[in-house]
This record gives structure tokens, sequence and C-alpha cells, in this order.
């Protein structure tokens, strides 16, 4: 497999310098190296900037409602588990609309990959507050500044029982390969926090932001305690942005628990079924 | 033609009616006789009036009725509740120590209960055998039940049936004179199933080759979900409950997409929540089926109590034009075969099927014959091969595409954004016009295959002609036999519309009487809106009971009244709306009912 066999007939559209172009670039190239494809892969976006990826990229793909890819990409899972399956949202998309979602996903264990588009707002639709955004972040519909209090998809995740969560920082490719890589190897479910700068809408948290502030942890993390784990996903601050793998845990995922997928896929189980017996119960 | 015997068993929740009226309608159809049963409950789990019907009959029975011919009265309350309901010669069956009177049949039920051994649970056991002495049942048939249904707890299986034998022995020891012929049993039976609609649809899902269902619980579609979520393991399908109705469609999507027959179901608080992945399931023709169990709303409403007042909505429901198949059940027999047919048209058309049923349905037992599995599983033009230059929105003349999944090699965008052929986002004008064109024909194309000529009961033209869809069948058929000159058009498809056939058979009828279970009469606008008729004579009733064959009759005693002499002439307003129900069956709700 060749980075060409992923391009499609569609020019991106994001705009010049948007943190998109590396979240993209690296997950094609583990898609190359890990043979991702049409035979074995599918793909499930939201609706914001994040979600356009799927017209760029030549893998299967599901486009849903904003808030909605990870039932979707449930459904496709629990369907057919032979897939990876990989859910590009937006942090308005999975924190916003679909909290909801965000937490259950994480809660029970799907064996999925959602990879957070992080940028700090609704982008999309040109710049509003988003749980990201940092309190008192004057934003189009904050004018006055934020008052919400944000909250990180990591420390989230890990509350709500991901078994993989990690970040890492959009145009550092070689990394974020990696960690997509270990994310979909996890037998689990994984989230992992994309720092995405949005030169357009975001002055703030621009590339040269968090290549000064950001740092990967070192060997003296341990990764299988969730006590630091949790304690290092609320870090945050100059010099104190924690990068890599915070937390892993080796637990059965949910699809690993179903007896009826045990054997072969659900889509390939048989319909024809024998009533006799259970119609006998109503006689 | 045999009458009809009707049988209420009433007591609190927790003192096991739901089950001893199973019991009793068990007994009567292994006697080969029919039953139907309507169960009246509040929202709550312990405490508050529950109360079932079970109306027993030789031929086959429809719908519940306002009479009761005998009163089972496990509490004071049921008596207080149900006592102006009994006409002259109709019975009561309880304890002495609960109420005396005329009507009384008293049996020391709480005395017979404890001495068996398991104190006042067995209450209803003894009930049950004194009612089995009295309508000349056989008690092996009881006993039989109580081994089968206890199979699990054997220690109490003993117990019941000595409770039993206490409650047959007391009646035939000192009530003999009052013994009828009721449960008598036949020489030959039939075997017959007994099924509610929650039953039907799952066993409808099952044997349509259902692969993949995610629903939330909500009355009255809870008791689908248990049957979905008890069997999935032995036929290998999975049943996930969902964490809101938002997710359940949009998993169900998911789960289609890869290439699993799916469906969710929900009341109508959850199917508002669904709107948005209809539209989902529509652009991107996901086939996906929406069971819609109504109940009494707005809001949370009266959530054990019946209505037919999301029509208009489920035909309407989601933003923009997609095609959607609505179509409608009137008992639970139908629902298991209308479930079977929404599954392979969700597949064939490539688009969201939604059914609708009500609470009456769900929950009202009804016996029958066996189910039968008619139709074979058609999976429309789905293939799992891996096709060259595959194109999932291809333009065809009947508007549907080769539909393949993910994992086959295939690449395509199943994308809510308008897209291509393909699927890739596109605003253009042209690709707009077309995949829009090619999605709205879909309808026209099923219109034409798949749409049956909607049914008439009665003799083909009448003076009177009913209309009517869902759960209003049962009682409009039961009162059709007393009426020959009146004949019955029952509607189960919604959309597409029969819209030619509805108008030519309302076009031959002298009167057309609609009759729903709603406060606007939404069935008639959607007949005024299709066809261009008008209806002015409608029974309203939105009081979440059922309506009863005994309104209907008045109500059509009365337009052949006001019609005559003669007919053309000027007629009162016929329009009825039964705002509170005329059957005391109604004061069963009381403002403590809880909310689910
Ligand atoms: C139900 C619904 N509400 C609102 C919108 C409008 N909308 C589209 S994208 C978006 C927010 C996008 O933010 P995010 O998910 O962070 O994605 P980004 O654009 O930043 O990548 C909103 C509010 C919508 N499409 N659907
Ligand atoms: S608005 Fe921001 S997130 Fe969207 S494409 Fe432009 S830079 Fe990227």
């Amino acid at each position: 497999m060749k980075l060409e066999d992923l391009t499609t007939k569609c020019k991106s559209t994001w705009c010049p310098g948007c943190g998109n172009f590396g979240l993209w670039g690296a997950f094609k190239n583990a898609a190359v190296s890990q043979n991702w494809d049409n035979t074995n892969t599918c793909l499930v976006a939201g609706i914001g900037c994040h979600g356009h990826i799927l017209n760029f990229t030549k893998i299967t793909s599901v486009e849903g409602l904003h808030g909605r890819a990870i039932p979707v990409a449930t459904g496709i899972k629990l369907a057919n588990n032979k897939l990876n399956v990989f859910v590009f949202t937006g942090d308005g998309d999975c924190l916003a609309e679909g909290g909801n979602h965000f937490i259950h996903a994480c809660r029970r264990n799907h064996n999925l990959t959602i990879i957070v588009h992080n940028n700090a707002l609704f982008s999309l639709t040109t710049g509003q507050t988003c749980p990201t955004t940092p309190l008192g972040e004057k934003t189009k519909s904050t004018p006055s500044g934020n008052l919400d209090y944000p909250i990180h998809p990591v420390t989230l995740a890990i509350a709500s029982g991901a078994t993989f969560v990690a970040r890492a920082f959009a145009s550092d490719l070689p990394k974020l390969q990696e960690i997509i890589i270990a994310a979909n190897a996890h037998d689990g479910l994984s989230v992992v926090d994309v720092l995405q700068p949005c030169p357009t809408l975001n002055k703030d948290y621009t590339n040269q932001f968090f290549r000064e502030n950001c740092y990967q942890l070192g060997p003296d993390h341990d990764v299988k305690n969730k006590v630091q784990a949790f304690a290092k996903s609320l870090e945050w601050g100059l010099k104190q942005i924690p990068l890599g793998i915070l937390y892993q845990e080796e637990k059965p995922s949910y699809e690993s628990a179903i007896i009826q997928i045990k054997e072969k896929p659900l889509i390939e189980s048989s319909t024809n079924r024998n009533m006799e017996e259970l119609f006998k119960k109503y006689v | 033609m045999a009458e009809k015997y009707s049988i209420k068993i009433g007591g609190s929740a927790g003192q096991g009616i739901k089950s001893a009226g199973l019991m009793l309608s068990k007994i009567a159809t292994r006697s080969g006789l029919n039953i139907y049963t309507y169960t009246e409950y509040p929202s709550l789990i312990r405490g508050g009036h529950n109360v079932m019907q079970i109306l027993i009959s030789p031929e086959e029975v429809l719908a519940p009725s306002i009479k009761t011919d005998l009163l089972i009265a496990l509490n004071k309350e049921t008596i207080d509740l149900h006592l102006n309901e009994l006409h002259d010669q109709a019975i009561i069956l309880c304890d002495g120590e609960v109420f005396q009177g005329e009507k009384v049949i008293s049996a020391p039920l709480s005395k017979l209960a404890n001495e068996a051994g398991g104190g006042e649970l067995l209450i209803n056991t003894v009930a049950l055998g004194a009612t089995v002495g009295l309508l000349g049942g056989d008690l092996e048939i009881l006993k039989n039940l109580i081994t089968e249904s206890f199979s699990v707890k054997p220690e109490i299986v003993e117990v019941n049936k000595v409770a039993a034998k206490s409650g047959y022995d007391f009646i035939v020891q000192n009530h003999a004179d009052k013994i009828t012929q009721t449960l008598k049993k036949a020489e030959n039976i039939a075997p017959k199933m007994i099924i509610n609609g929650n039953d039907g649809m799952a066993l409808g899902a099952i044997a349509g080759g259902l692969q993949f269902a995610s629903i939330y619980p909500m009355t009255p579609i809870t008791g689908l979900l248990h049957n979905l979520a008890l069997y999935q393991e032995q036929f290998g399908y999975i049943y996930k409950q969902p964490e809101d109705e938002i997710s359940a469609i949009n998993m169900a999507i998911g789960a289609s997409v890869a290439g699993a027959r799916a469906l969710t179901a929900t009341s109508g608080g959850g199917f508002c929540l669904m709107t948005e992945g209809l539209g989902l399931a529509g652009i991107t023709e996901t086939p996906v089926v929406v069971i819609l169990g109504m109940r009494a709303g707005p809001s949370t409403g009266m959530p054990t109590w019946s209505e037919n007042g999301d029509l208009q909505f489920a035909l309407h429901a989601g933003h923009g034009d997609f095609p959607k198949i609505v179509l409608s059940a009137g008992d639970s027999r139908e629902a298991f075969d209308l479930v079977k047919d929404a599954l392979n048209l969700a597949d064939k058309y490539q688009t969201p099927v939604i059914l609708l049923v009500d609470k009456n349905i769900c929950e009202n037992d009804q016996s029958f014959h066996p189910l039968e599995i008619s139709s074979q599983i058609d999976r429309g033009k789905l293939s799992l091969e891996t096709i060259p230059d595959y194109q999932r929105y291809a333009l065809s003349d009947d508007g549907i595409s080769k539909r393949s999944v993910p994992g086959k090699g295939n690449f395509f965008i199943v994308n809510s954004d308008e897209h291509d052929e393909i699927g890739f986002s596109s605003e253009e004008i042209e690709n707009r016009n077309s995949q829009m064109k090619k999605r709205m024909s879909k309808l026209q194309t099923c219109a034409k295959n798949d749409m049956p000529h909607p049914q008439i009961f009665g003799p083909q033209k009448a003076d009177l002609t009913i209309v009517s869809n869902g759960s209003t069948k049962g009682a409009i058929l039961e009162s059709l036999k007393k009426f020959p000159n009146v004949n019955f058009l029952y509607l189960t498809w919604l959309n597409p519309f029969p819209a030619d056939a509805v108008r030519n058979i309302l076009a031959e009828s002298k009167y057309i009487l609609d009759i729903e279970n709603n406060f606007l009469g939404q069935l008639a606008d959607l007949i005024r809106e299709k066809t261009g008729i008008e209806i002015m004579d409608k029974i309203l009733k939105y009081d979440g009971r059922p309506i009863f064959p005994e309104e209907i009759e008045d109500k059509i005693r009365s337009i052949v009244i006001a019609s005559d002499p003669p007919a053309g002439g000027e007629r009162g307003n016929l329009n009825t709306e039964i705002a509170s129900s005329p059957s005391t069956i109604a004061q069963g709700s009381r403002n403590d009912g809880g909310q689910i």
C-alpha cells in the first residue's frame, strides 16, 4: 500500500496552516504502515471542520450527524467486529452535542479508536465557545469572555472508563502516527486527544504555542496508575501540557464479551431461524 | 353465535393480577376457547390499582368490552371501582372478609392461601382455582400451567398446586349450584398461541432475520426489548440498551451500514429524539426499522395509556424531504407480519420504515392459530462482493442503487451531507436535483411494487363506511357483526398512501364514519390531504382508553336514526368526542399515578 492509494478526487478544503493537515498526514502514514484499507477499515466522522477528512481519504466511511459519530461507529463495530473502526470527531462534536455518547462509549469499553480534533472552538460555525475553550476567552458567542469552565477530553475519558487515553500534537506527525497505531492495537476504547491548531480562528493555541508548552511524558509516568494518569490529565499551562499515553489498562473489550460474535462477525450470522420451539412457549 | 364471557380480575399492583390473568387465558385456550385481554394499570410498580379483563368465547374475540360477567376481586378497592359496571346477572368472586353483597360468591381466599403454606402471596392462585371450579374448567390444566411457570422454582410448585386445588374444591363443595360450563373443555382442541404485540413484534423480528436492535426502555415497547434481550444468544442477534434514543437510532444505522438487519423501537418522547436520525437514514439510504409504540401524549402524558396521536408526527418526522415508509398495525398478529415486512421494505428501498402500534396492541393479549412464517427474507440490492468502479449512490430508474458494506474492498462515503454518486460531499445544482429525485422516486417504486390494496371488511358496498387504522380495528370488526349494511375500510399503509383506492371506495359510500384514538382526527386529515374527501362524522377518543364496540354500535345507531328519513336530509352534527369513557374501566385511572 502507498500513500497515493489513499488519495481521492477531492482537494482538501482546510485553511492554510490548519492543524487538520498534520492529523490527516499522520493518520495516512499509519494506514499505509498498517495496511488499513477498504477491506478491513471503516472511518466515521461527525460534523465540523474535522469531518471533511473523509472526503480526502480513500477508505470507506460514514459522515454522520453532528455529535453522533460515536453511536454510529458503535453500531458498525457490533455488526462487524473484524473492522478497524476510527472515529474522527471535534471537541464540540463529542463533548458538547455528543457528550452523552462519549461518556457511555468510554464506560462500555467498545473496541473503537476515537480521535478528537481539539481546537478549543466550534470552528466550522466560525468560532464559538466549546467545552474545551479556556475560561474568559473571547469568542463570537462569548464576546465578553467565556463564563464556562473547560474540561479536557482526556480527563473526561479517564473518568468515564476509557482504557487507552493519550494526547498528541497534530504537527508532530511521527509521534501522532505511533499513538494512532497503538490506540488501534489496544483492545478496548481508545481516546486520542489531538491538539489541533486552528490558525484562522484561535489565535492563542497556535503551532508555536504548542511547540513551546508541550512535553512528552517520560518513563517515570506509570500508564497503569489511574490516579497518576488522572492528575496528569488535569495538568495544563505554560510548559505544562503533557503528551503521550496517559493511561492504559488491560480489560476485556465490550465486543470480546458477546458470545454471539465469538466465532464470526454478526453480519455473517445466519438469519434462517427455526421458530418452532419458541412459538411453543406461547401455546 | 355464542356470547363472550367477560372476566375482570383486580387487585393492587404486586398481587399477581397479570400472571393470574394470563394463566386463566391459557386455561381457556387449552380448553379450546379464544381469549382477548386488556390490562389497565397506573405508572407504578407497587400499590395502585391493577385490573385485567379476560374475554372468553368459542369464537374469536377481537376487542375489550364494557360489560363484565364475573368480577374477581382480590381487594376491596376492586369492588369499589367496578361494582357499578356489573349487570344484573353478573357475579363477584371474593373473600367474604373483604365484601358481602347479593352478587357475591364468597370463598375464604386468604384463609385457604395461608393453609396452603404460602401466605397472602397465594391469594391469586386460590382465586384461580376457585374460578376454574366456578366456570366448569379442568383443574389439571391449571396444575400443568403452574408446573410450567414455576419450572425454575420447583419448591413453590407444590404449594401453588395445593392452593389452586383448595380454591377449586371450596367452590365445588359449597357453591355447586353456581357452576357454569364457560370453561368446559371442547372435544377437539386446536392449539392456539397467546401473544401481545410486544411478543408478536419480537417473534416477527427474529423470524424476519433481525441481527441488531438498540432500544431504550419506554412504555409501551418495554416488553418488546425484554423479549429481544432474552432470546439474543439463542438466535445469534444482538440487542443493546443504548444511553438514549438518539444513540438507539444512530447505533441501528451504524449496524445497518455495516450490513446487519437493524431496528429500534420507542414511544413518542423517544421518537422525538430520533427524528434527526431518521433524516440521516433517509439521505444516506440506510435501511432501518423504527417501531413507534404510541401512548397518550404530549410529553410524559399518560404513560400507561393508549393513543393514536403520533400518526401525523410519524408521517412528517424529520426535516427536509426524504422517502419514509409508514405502516400501521391493528393487532399483535398483524404486528408480527408487519415487522417482517418492514425489515424487507427497509432493505429493499434502503430507507427508514416506521411501524406504528400503540399501548393496546403492545400489551393486550389475543389468542391466534399458531403463527406462520409466510414471507421470505429479502435483502434487496445488498451486495457483499468487490464491485469494479463501485458507486454507492448510482442513479437508477427505480431510485435504488446497489448497496455495499464496509470491508468488501469498495470505496464509498455514507454521507449525511448531500453527495455525489460515490458519496463525496457535493452542493452542485445538477447533482442535488438528481440525487433528490433518485431518493424520492423510491416511494413511487414502492407504491407500485409493494403497496397492497387496502382491506375492506363487510360488504363491498354499504350504506355506511367506517374508516380507521390501528388498534380500533378489533372493536370495529366486533361491531360490524351487528350491522350487515356497514363496511370498514381498514388502512395499514399510511406512506406511501393508497390514495386512488381510498378515494374510490369512499366516493361510493353514502356515509363515512372516521374512528380514531386522538383529538384532532389525524387520519381524517391525511385522507383529506390525499383524496380531497372531508369526513364529517367522527368518533374521536383521547382519554387513553380503547374504543369499545358498544360505543361504536351506539354511534352507528345514531347515524342510522339521524339519517332516516329520508337520506340526504339535514343531519345534526354527528361528531362525537368521547372525552370520558362511559365505561367505568376508566375509573381505574388514578391521580396518584407515578411516571414511567
Ligand atoms: C444538530 C446540529 N446542531 C448544530 C450544527 C451546526 N454545527 C456544525 S459543526 C458545529 C460545531 C463544530 O465544532 P467541532 O465539533 O469542535 O468541530 P470543528 O469545526 O472545530 O472541527 C456546529 C455547532 C449541526 N450541524 N447540527
Ligand atoms: S477554521 Fe480552523 S479548523 Fe477549520 S479549517 Fe480553518 S483552520 Fe482548520
